[in-house]
């Protein structure tokens, strides 16, 4: 058995299941704590391919999944820098949560994510990345980035297209409104919903029925079926960049920040 | 009762019973951030409750300045 607990997340593989959990308070934003994390998880999770067959990715705290990306900490940090730096280290920030997000897509492992709660901008990408949702009947999705002047960061714009048709994400994305899981299962995002708190025992059922099968003809399935959208991934940050100079964002950033509305998570 | 008290009083019921406070206390024109002792993550929980309860999509951007039972009743209930 192999195990790693650190400051934002932990991993354990057992019986041929890795289950990477996030445990960061508030709600699992993920800032460069996280980041740095990950990208030693997918170093481990690229190492232990041949001793696992199922990947489950879940959250310790009780708020929700993830609510996104930390925006206290990007607020933080271009406040810190000139203007061009600021835009040099979101850039760079991008493509490394990229990297990391595109290996977990790419895994030959089959992968879960066992959510609850708030499911929130980068924290909807990182389900995004997975082969299958279980979701609590109590999740909510969401990309609430338009109301800082952004889209999307972390490939949710393209893993949306590769899922779901063009209207559903023009309104996730345009109206920036949360859906709840049972929407999310009806449009055909969500793969079971579960009952409150029972995601994780859910998904560990399901990984024992994955078990079950010769893993290369899964892996053949999975290339298959679900190819990376690399181009729009690389778009994706682009785009992001050209939004994240502008003052509107800034504004947005601060607005955010310092909010003490009593709704700051209602878009 | 009017269906729109009846959807009122099942608000104020599941809302009493899911934050633990007795019914008696809450009236319709209550915030109910403050009657709850609730805050916006709490709300998104409300939120699917009654999405739930009552099969219906309810948009969180019509809950922009919403605070109050009564205008929460009217919001649900021209999308029963």
């Amino acid at each position: 058995m192999e195990s790693f607990r650190g400051k934002a997340l932990s991993w354990e593989l057992k019986n041929g299941v890795v289950e990477l959990a996030l445990h960061r308070a508030p709600c699992n934003e993920i800032g460069s704590l996280t980041l740095e994390e990950l990208e030693q998880f997918v170093k481990v999770l690229e190492r232990v391919t041949n001793e696992a067959h199922a990947l489950i990715i879940c959250s310790e705290i009780e708020a929700g999944f993830c609510a996104g990306a930390d925006l206290r900490e990007l607020h933080w940090r271009s406040q810190q820098m000139e203007r061009k730096d600021a835009a040099r280290g979101v850039r760079d920030f991008l493509e490394r949560i990229h990297r990391v997000l595109n290996l977990i897509d790419a895994s030959p492992l089959t992968t879960i994510a066992a959510v609850h709660g708030v499911t929130f901008g980068g924290g909807f990408e990182l389900a995004l990345v997975c082969d299958l949702i279980i979701a609590d009947k109590m999740a909510r999705f969401c990309f609430p980035e338009l109301r800082l002047g952004l889209i999307p960061g972390f490939g949710g714009i393209p893993r949306l297209k590769r899922d779901l048709g063009n209207a559903v994400v023009r309104d996730l994305l345009l109206t920036g409104r949360s859906f709840n899981a049972t929407k999310m299962q009806q449009v055909g995002l969500v793969s079971q919903v579960v009952g409150e708190g029972e995601p994780l025992r859910v998904a560990r059922a399901t990984a024992v029925q994955l078990g079950k099968f010769d893993r290369r003809t899964a892996v053949a399935a999975k290339r298959f079926i679900k190819p990376i959208p690399y181009e729009e991934l690389r778009k994706e940050i682009d785009v992001f960049c050209e939004l994240f100079a502008e003052p509107a964002v800034e504004a947005g950033l601060r607005k955010f920040v310092e909010s003490e509305e009593a709704q700051p998570y209602l878009p | 009762m009017t269906a729109s008290n009846q959807t009122l009083e099942q608000i104020l019921n599941l809302a009493a019973a899911h934050f633990k406070v007795p019914r008696e206390k809450l009236t319709a024109d209550d915030d109910f951030f403050k009657t709850l002792g609730i805050d916006s993550l709490q709300a998104l929980d409300l939120l699917t409750r009654l999405e739930h309860h009552f099969h219906i999509e309810l948009p969180d951007y019509e809950l922009q300045g919403v605070s109050d039972f009564r205008t929460l009743a009217e919001r649900i209930q021209v999308r029963l």
